[in-house]
């Protein structure tokens, strides 16, 4: 008899369980669609105002009538600090988790692993004052002056008045590089540790040495692992907000060498939200959409990306 | 020499603390295979994993003693090169799974350079029909070689391995992982093989030692009992301990 009772009561919990599941399954899915909601919402007035064309018009003026906003420096801005960041951040990664999980000896691997992770729980106000304090005067008397006079021939590396401050785009994709440095060096040093020993010497008996055996096992085995860590560096940097608005220069014309001083979407929201007057502040809370409707882009992108690469080709080796 | 193409004098290995093969010495005639039996732990990997310099890739495993490849000490060679001249298989296939069937049984011929497009495509096919897998993949190099099964994988492996023309073939129990039909054909293939290069095969399976072997050596505890042409280890063993193991009362 007690049996049974014992029996109710756990399919009972069975249920309940069953509904408590449910239940936080529909929340996952409701929050996302809510907070869309709400920031169109909001985002509305400027939606209606300014339509599609917001999207490629470079002035934000508030002042002078007619009053006129456009966001694409800012698109611009983010893509231009995010990428760069990536074409830095990710040789970085890459390199030092292949070091550590393949090459370096084991009394090593535990501690600098523990400081590259640690690097990602030092929050982001203060890189921001790093990058102000550090990294913006080494730029301006150091970092600047050298591209300039090496590669100043291309317009990317053109020196433009008011742009010799160090507070630049460039400066802004270093602080993001090192920023996304520990997501991506972590995540791509597990998907390499989580490659069988099997790989490693299925190379190594072909007459590989470390190295091509590194390329021809792990490498090849984790590929999928590390594009997912360049994408969550990706999704990172572009959202970063508080050590990209320190840096960045916080210049509302568009960019086009990287000493120039610019502005991403999310520090320009950051800037000019706190005495913003209501079309303005629509403005800024569609900037907020556009970026989610950016990273969105990009993960579907690195799903179809990562789709094609899982095809294989003759020639692959 | 009497013209061995392998020959191990006095070799000793060690994972960390575990003296894992002790001061084995032994010979290996071209053309034909022999076949490493023992119980399990017995050091038949870890013998064979130091013929091609292989086990010194794990953490704190070493190796000491003589291996004479055609008379050269292995140990005094780039172990790269080493390894490219005696090729190995594994006991469990490990293909290269970003790689096309064609990219896998090319990729030690890519590795080592020097090949032009014609003979990479003509080792390719010539390896892919010496591990007998050609007719089955002619249709289809460009695929993923994930898309092989077990057995056809293991074949990939011997074909990646023959690819780079080596002049010996390790094998570390190649059919462990394989079902009987799967199993029955490597064996087909070893039979064939070993006429073109050694082969050394290590094997649980005293019946599979018994089918493929010119000659086998019976390992215990790290130390080898003895080695003798196949029939006459398995009919008429010299030790008491080889006798007890092939009549299954240990092991």
């Amino acid at each position: 008899m007690r049996g049974a009772q014992q029996r109710r009561t756990a399919r009972a919990f069975d249920r309940a369980f069953g509904w408590f599941t449910v239940a936080a399954a529909a929340t996952l899915i409701a929050l996302p669609l809510l907070l869309v909601t709400i920031v169109a919402q909001n985002a509305w007035p400027a939606l209606v105002r300014f339509g599609p064309g917001f999207l490629i018009g470079k002035l934000w003026d508030p002042n002078l009538p007619p009053i006129t906003f456009g966001a694409s420096t800012f698109i611009a801005g983010t893509l231009e600090t995010s990428v760069i960041a990536l074409l830095i951040g990710v040789p970085l990664s890459i390199g030092g988790a292949v070091f550590l999980a393949e090459l370096a000896p084991d009394w090593l691997r535990a501690p600098v692993a523990a400081v590259v992770d640690l690097l990602a729980a030092v929050p982001s106000v203060v890189f921001g004052l790093w990058g102000l304090y550090v990294l913006v005067p080494y730029m301006r008397t150091s970092v600047d002056p050298f591209l300039a006079k090496y590669l100043g021939w291309s317009p990317l590396f053109a020196e433009h008045a008011g742009s010799q401050s160090g507070a630049s785009i460039l400066t802004a994709s270093i602080i993001l590089a090192i920023m996304i440095l520990p997501t991506i060096s972590s995540v791509s040093r597990e998907a390499l540790r989580a490659t069988p020993d099997s790989q490693r010497e299925a190379a190594l008996s072909l007459g590989a040495t470390r190295w091509e055996a590194t390329r021809m096992g792990p490498l090849a085995y984790a590929r999928t692992g590390i594009f997912g860590a360049a994408i969550l560096g990706l999704g990172r940097a572009m959202g970063e907000t508080m050590a990209v608005t320190m840096t960045v220069g916080n210049s509302d014309n568009f960019a086009t060498s990287l000493f120039d001083p610019g502005q991403t979407l999310s520090s320009k929201i950051a800037i000019n939200f706190g005495n913003a007057l209501p079309l303005e502040r629509a403005a800024l809370v569609e900037l907020g959409l556009i970026l989610m409707a950016l990273s969105l882009l990009v993960n579907v992108v690195a799903r179809l990306l990562l789709r094609s690469m899982t095809r294989i080709g003759r020639t692959t080796a | 020499m009497s013209g061995d193409k392998v020959v191990v004098e006095h070799l000793n290995a060690w994972y960390g603390k575990t003296h894992a093969v002790q001061d084995i010495s032994l010979s290996f005639p071209d053309k034909q295979a022999t076949a490493i039996i023992g119980p399990s732990g017995c050091g038949k990997s870890t013998f064979i994993r130091c013929l091609n310099r292989i086990h010194e890739t794990q953490p704190k495993a070493r190796a000491e003693g003589k291996v004479l490849l055609d008379g050269d000490d292995v140990y005094q060679a780039d172990p790269t090169e080493i390894r490219r001249k005696i090729g190995m298989v594994f006991q469990r296939p490990n293909v290269f799974p970003t790689m096309s069937i064609y990219g896998n049984v090319a990729a030690g011929l890519k590795l080592h350079g020097g090949y032009s497009r014609d003979e990479i495509d003509t080792l390719v096919i010539e390896s892919l029909k010496k591990s007998a897998l050609w007719d089955e993949v002619k249709e289809k190099l460009d695929q993923s070689a994930l898309q092989l099964s077990g057995g056809q994988q293991q074949r990939l492996c011997i074909a990646r391995a023959l690819a780079v023309q080596p002049e010996v073939l390790l094998m570390d129990e190649p059919a462990s992982a394989l079902d009987p039909i799967s199993t029955a054909r490597i064996e087909d293939l070893i039979f064939d093989l070993k006429n073109q290069v050694p082969v050394i095969i290590v094997t649980h399976n005293m019946q599979q030692a018994a089918r493929v072997a010119d000659r086998t050596a019976f390992l215990y505890l790290g130390k080898l009992v003895e080695i003798a042409p196949t029939r006459d280890l398995f009919e008429r063993p010299a030790e008491k301990l080889t006798e007890s193991y092939i009549t299954g009362r240990f092991g």
